[in-house]
């Protein structure tokens, strides 16, 4: 038994990570996806032998210990009951599996900038120059080129039911297309105009919910042009199936030069858009409101606004 | 009872609670659109421009929700107004757009919806002006828009005069207040392509988005684009 | 002998009357038409919504939000509790309160001998459980159903069968009615009916409250159906604020529906804890009570402790719809997350509220197939207890992209991982029994070793999820769908079968069909497994959940995974016509202990008489010596011959009574 459970383990284990491996969810088109899909099939590696042992034990059983094979009679009393050694042998591997997983999680996370997942509006792990390009955004002259290495600030407002994106580096302009330059690292400020939605750029490997008037900061760095798929993952709604987009990975030049041209043709629209914010309280009036009684609103709290105040 | 009269018995309960599911099913979980599928592909000759004339109204008077907003489509083979959200369009073809807007307006919770995506110029004609980008902060605001997401389009459509009498009950006559906004597109490829109103204009629900905006049939529904 | 003192004492705490012989009937006349059925029941709980509605539209309908949106939550609020209310008075589950309330002497509450009590107000354990049987089994076909209909969806990405409004509606119906029998699966049919006899005891602690528990379970039916025809809920089970604020009144039937499962949750689970810690029969010590009992037991306390919060957050949601207080939304003081947190608070000891009894079941019916002891008895019951007492540490993995303070993450990933340890104890309890044994592969044990298969595919895609950087990718998507149906469905659902084809022959009196069963439990695991697999792939190639359309390319798999589950929903068809089969059209009488078991539920006489035991037995050791030469005798049922048991049961290693 122990035999069959090595080979088919090792072989099994070798396959997986040859074959299926390099091509696993979510790809390795960022920082972040890459990170993903190594914990990914990592996990793999230690689950199929644990799996095997598990389905190699249950068909040797079924085969050999089966009442119609006939075979000894099997015997209870004491040694049946328990068997200290296999228990204690059980206990320990599966706690030192565990902890063992839980702690490279826990590593996986910290260095990879949060894994691409949603920290919250304060996050603790995130690229270096990031607090600095979220402070500085607020600012209405913040802005970014291709050599300046900074951090990239991107916004994602959600509203039922469409994406839209808005990047206060380039003067705050808001657009339903998300371009990223290849090569940097991305701040997404992930918000909400109504109910909550959840941001997933599958192949970016971030997911971060968007609540209304919270600020859900995930980061990601991409390396190569390539494209992605958003799609919400946070039932919203009659449309939720239908609120997805395309986004695109480019060089670093050609997104400078879609951002200033966007910035230029939308410069009349964006005069009129809400002044740029990590949230944004809905409007309760008009046709949108009527439900509670006084359309007075109080926004939630402060505290979600990253790093300082933003300026009037 | 025989086991056979006992076979009997339990073959006819199931039958009927099959029936009894199936009009569960007809009456709570209608399958299909609701109001059917209005069909331009028949209209013009292929290849010439579709020419698709929708109104917005501020109630739809009739039906389970008279009180509510909704689009109405103008049938291009019988002429009659339609409550019907579901276009059948015939792939690679200009698309002339009218809506006449009867509903009053406000706003936008999201400005970046006041601006004209998608068409064809990238602008609409308003009442027979060209305009690109529409500040819904002055004037009497966007009462609807008109947006196909996944083909980039978004139409704001202005409203009218809040403190004029306003149309109440569809099919709405011209003679009633309204602004009248043309624009074309092109179809792409063939695909179903949903469409929606992104003016939370669901009166009496939380964010405004309840209701006649979470409702197919009234301000969403699909564009059905298929080789012709 | 000494003991008898200690019996008498147990006999005095009952209200039931003194065993006789044959405990003869207590009323054999039939009850009228006019007395207390499931028919006034229905009678009272229309009558009950009438009123409700006239009273809600009278009072609210100048609301300004109802005036505008031509709805009426708070009428349909008001007639769906009156409804409720109505229902739980035609039955009789109000009586006795409320002549205690008035300060009368109450009825005291007898069962009829009259095949009616199945569709009364029973005190009577066993006729609670086989109610609940047709209970679970009402939610379980109405939610497959509903299951038929998302693939039917789903089977292409362009061609909308149900269109994107109505399939929400569906998979949100789905979901919860699914979810609200899970709850009480196992609990309620096999719970109540075996506890009391697998401890030794005559009756349950309360048996008016377990009574009261099925009737709740069976008005939660009744108010989560109605969500359909008014219009349904549009935020799948787990119910979502502020979408939950914004939605129609079908959300009132899921608010209000969990608050009256959750009552009934809460009334089962105390009564089954309290009934295990003070009715045990002399001599069943801690370590001598059965597995399943155990289980029902860390069930019973994650039932009373989880499911209040449940009830409180779907009564904040009620406010919030109703009468616009704002728990949930944000911008007037409240806050999305409040409900997340409150209700994954409750959800996931719930999802171990499913889980535990699958693992007591297939730790009760392991070594009677295998004619072994159960292996480490003790660290299967401890981690029974473990996974109770953690579940309550992990919720906050359901929100780990959320937004939640990221210091959080790795403390909840931590603790999740933590969990997977005592769960895991099952496969070392079950490998541990299965080595060297002799097993017979009858039905009960087909879907038990099918339950290990589904299991470990669930539980180690768990180990997945609780992966934080892993969960980035498979949150929200087919990945995380596929592990809850194998962990739920495999494991849960598999293991009920398991025990209703297990203990059927004791509580009807007739064997299940054999080669119906066979065909059942082969199309069930074959079409499980080949519905729910490629679910994982679909999860990892990009498709969210509860979306009516999906990317081009995943349309083979969606599918493929269609077509295996119309035949699934073709194999419970067969259970329900093996069901019906052997229980009606061509019954086989059972004998009294077909499986040979050890158990003291089989040691009772068939059909079991009202009072269960003629007198309480004293336990001598536990259930689990088989194959054991000179094993002491399970229990002392009393001097001289029993009557009423069949000599089969004699034929076991181990000899029942011997003075």
């Amino acid at each position: 038994m122990a035999t069959i459970w090595v080979i088919a383990s090792v072989v099994v284990d070798v396959l997986f990570w040859t074959l299926l491996g390099p091509h696993m969810a979510p790809g390795r088109l960022t920082s972040t996806a890459g990170a993903d899909q190594t914990d990914f099939n990592i996990l793999v590696v230690i689950a199929l032998p644990v799996m095997i042992a598990v389905w190699v034990f249950l068909g040797y059983s079924i085969r050999t210990w089966s009442a119609k094979r006939g075979g000894p009679e099997p015997v209870g009393g004491e040694a049946a009951r328990g068997n200290k050694k296999v228990q204690t042998i059980w206990i320990v591997t599966t706690t030192v599996i565990v902890l063992f997983l839980a702690g490279f999680g826990t590593v996986a996370l910290i260095g990879d900038h949060g894994s691409g997942g949603g920290e919250g509006p304060n996050p603790i792990w995130a690229p270096s120059g990031a607090t600095a390009a979220e402070t500085a955004a607020l600012t209405k002259s913040d802005s970014w080129s291709p050599s300046s290495g900074k951090v990239l600030v991107v916004q994602v407002i959600a509203q039922q039911w469409k994406f839209t994106y808005r990047y206060p580096q380039f003067g705050g302009f808001e657009t339903t297309q998300l371009m990223l330059p290849a090569d940097t690292s991305i701040a997404f400020n992930v918000t909400s105009l109504d109910v909550i939605h959840s941001f997933w750029a599958y192949q970016l490997g971030v997911k971060a919910d968007a609540n209304p008037q919270e600020n859900n900061v995930a980061f990601t760095d991409t390396k190569s042009p390539g494209s992605f798929i958003v799609r919400c993952s946070e039932l919203c709604g009659l449309w939720h199936g239908a609120m997805s987009n395309n986004g695109n990975v480019v060089s670093p030049s050609d997104f400078e030069s879609w951002a200033t041209g966007t910035e230029a043709a939308n410069a009349k629209n964006t005069k009129l858009l809400a002044p740029f914010a990590w949230t944004y309280v809905p409007d309760a009036n008009g046709a949108a409101g009527g439900y509670y009684i006084d359309s007075n609103v109080t926004p939630y709290s402060n505290s979600e606004l990253y790093g300082a105040k933003p300026s009037s | 009872m025989s086991m056979r009269g006992r076979l009997t018995t339990v073959l006819v309960l199931f039958l009927v609670a099959v029936g009894l599911v199936v009009l569960c099913v007809a009456a709570f979980l209608k399958p299909g659109t609701p109001g059917g599928v209005t069909d331009f592909t028949k209209s013009q000759p292929a290849g010439q421009p579709v020419h698709l004339v929708a109104q917005t109204v501020g109630s739809i008077g009739f039906g389970p929700h008279p009180t509510w907003v909704s689009y109405m489509v103008l049938n291009p083979t019988t002429h009659k107004w339609v409550q019907d959200t579901t276009w059948k369009l015939p792939a690679h073809t200009k698309i002339d757009m009218t809506i006449e807007q009867f509903d009053s307006g406000s706003p936008l919770r999201n400005q970046e919806w006041g601006q004209v995506q998608g068409t064809i110029g990238d602008s609409m004609q308003l009442n027979g002006k060209t305009v690109s980008v529409y500040d819904s902060y002055t004037g009497t605001g966007i009462g609807h828009t008109f947006a196909v997401p996944t083909m980039g389009i978004s139409v704001p459509l202005v409203g009218v005069n809040g403190s004029d009498t306003l149309c109440g009950e569809g099919p709405c006559s011209l003679k009633m207040p309204h602004n009248e906004i043309t624009f074309s597109f092109m179809t792409g490829a063939p695909g179903n392509y949903p469409w929606q109103c992104f003016v939370p204009c669901g009166l009496g629900w939380l964010y405004g988005n309840g209701g006649p905006m979470s409702t197919q049939n009234y301000m969403g529904g699909f564009l059905d684009v298929v080789n012709s | 002998m000494t003991i008898t003192a200690d019996r008498t004492e147990v006999d005095a705490t009952g209200n039931d009357a003194p065993p006789d012989t044959g405990g003869g009937p207590k009323s054999s006349a039939r009850p009228g038409w006019l007395s207390q059925h499931v028919g006034t029941a229905l009678v009272c709980a229309v009558i009950g919504y009438v009123i409700g509605h006239w009273f809600g539209n009278y009072i609210s309908s100048d609301y300004i939000y109802i005036a505008n949106s031509g709805s009426n939550a708070v009428a349909d609020t008001l007639a769906l509790a009156l409804g409720a209310v109505g229902w739980l008075a035609g039955i009789g589950a109000l009586n006795y309160p409320a002549a205690k309330m008035i300060g009368r002497e109450a009825k005291s509450s007898e069962t009829v001998d009259h095949w009616s009590k199945y569709v009364r107000f029973s005190t009577d354990h066993k006729v609670v459980g086989l109610q609940y049987i047709v209970g679970v089994l009402l939610f379980l076909f109405t939610g497959g159903l509903l299951a038929m209909a998302i693939r039917t969806e789903l089977l292409s990405p362009t061609t909308h069968v149900f269109g994107p409004g109505t399939y929400i509606e569906i998979v949100s119906e789905h979901g919860t009615i699914m979810m609200m029998m899970a709850s009480s699966l196992v609990v309620g049919p096999l719970g109540n009916y075996f506890v009391p006899l697998m401890i030794g005891a005559r009756r349950t602690a309360f048996p008016r409250i377990e009574a009261f528990s099925f009737w709740l379970f069976m008005a939660g039916y009744g108010v989560i159906v109605s969500a359909l025809p008014y219009g349904g809920f549009p935020t799948g089970w787990t119910g979502y604020a502020p979408l939950q604020t914004q939605a129609g009144v079908g959300m009132i039937s899921y608010l209000l529906g969990f608050a009256i499962i959750g009552a009934g949750m809460m009334a089962a689970g105390f009564n089954l804890l309290v009934t295990i810690i003070h009715y045990r029969a002399p001599g069943m010590t801690w370590s001598r009570i059965p597995i399943f009992v155990w289980s029902i037991l860390a069930t019973a306390a994650l039932l009373c402790l989880a499911t209040p919060v449940l009830f409180a957050a779907g009564m904040f949601g009620v406010l919030d719809k109703t009468v616009q207080t704002a728990f949930y939304v944000t911008e007037h003081g409240g806050s999305s997350y409040l409900w997340q947190n409150l209700f994954w608070f409750f959800g996931h000891p719930e999802v171990y509220i499913m889980a535990l009894p699958g693992f007591g079941i297939v730790g009760e019916l392991m070594p009677v197939f295998t004619r072994k002891p159960l292996f480490a008895y003790k660290v299967a019951a401890a981690g029974m207890i473990g996974v109770a007492l953690l579940s309550f540490f992990v919720w906050q993995h359901h929100l780990f992209q959320s937004g939640i303070d990221p210091d959080m993450r790795p403390l909840f990933m931590l603790t999740t991982e933590l969990i997977s340890i005592p769960t895991g104890f099952i496969f070392l309890v079950g490998m541990g029994t299965l080595y060297k044994a002799k097993i017979r592969f009858e039905v009960p044990m087909l879907f038990v070793m099918a339950v290990f298969f589904n299991f470990l595919i669930g539980g180690i895609t768990g180990v997945f999820l609780s992966d934080v950087p892993v969960d980035v990718t498979v949150h929200g998507g087919f990945f995380v769908l596929s592990h809850f149906h194998y962990t739920i469905m495999g494991g849960l659902v598999f293991a009920f079968m398991a025990g209703v084809y297990y203990w059927m022959p004791k509580m009807s009196g007739k064997m299940m069909n054999k080669k119906l069963g066979l065909a059942h439990f082969w199309t069930m695991f074959v079409f499980f497994n080949l519905t729910f697999f490629p679910m994982f792939i679909i999860g990892l190639l990009g498709q969210p959940r509860r979306v009516f359309t999906y990317a081009k390319g995943l349309q083979g798999l969606n599918d493929f995974s269609s077509v295996s589950a119309f035949l699934l929903g073709l194999s419970f068809l067969i259970f329900l016509f093996n069901l019906l089969y052997s229980m009606w059209i061509n019954p086989v009488k059972a004998p009294a202990n077909p499986w040979d078991s050890l158990g003291l539920e089989w040691q009772t006489a068939s059909p079991i008489p009202p009072h269960n035991f003629d007198r309480i037995p004293v336990i001598m050791a536990d259930p689990y010596h088989y194959s054991e030469e000179g094993a002491p005798p399970l229990a002392d049922f009393g001097a001289g011959p029993r009557e009423n048991v069949s000599a089969a049961s004699a034929s076991t290693a181990t000899s029942v009574s011997e003075e």
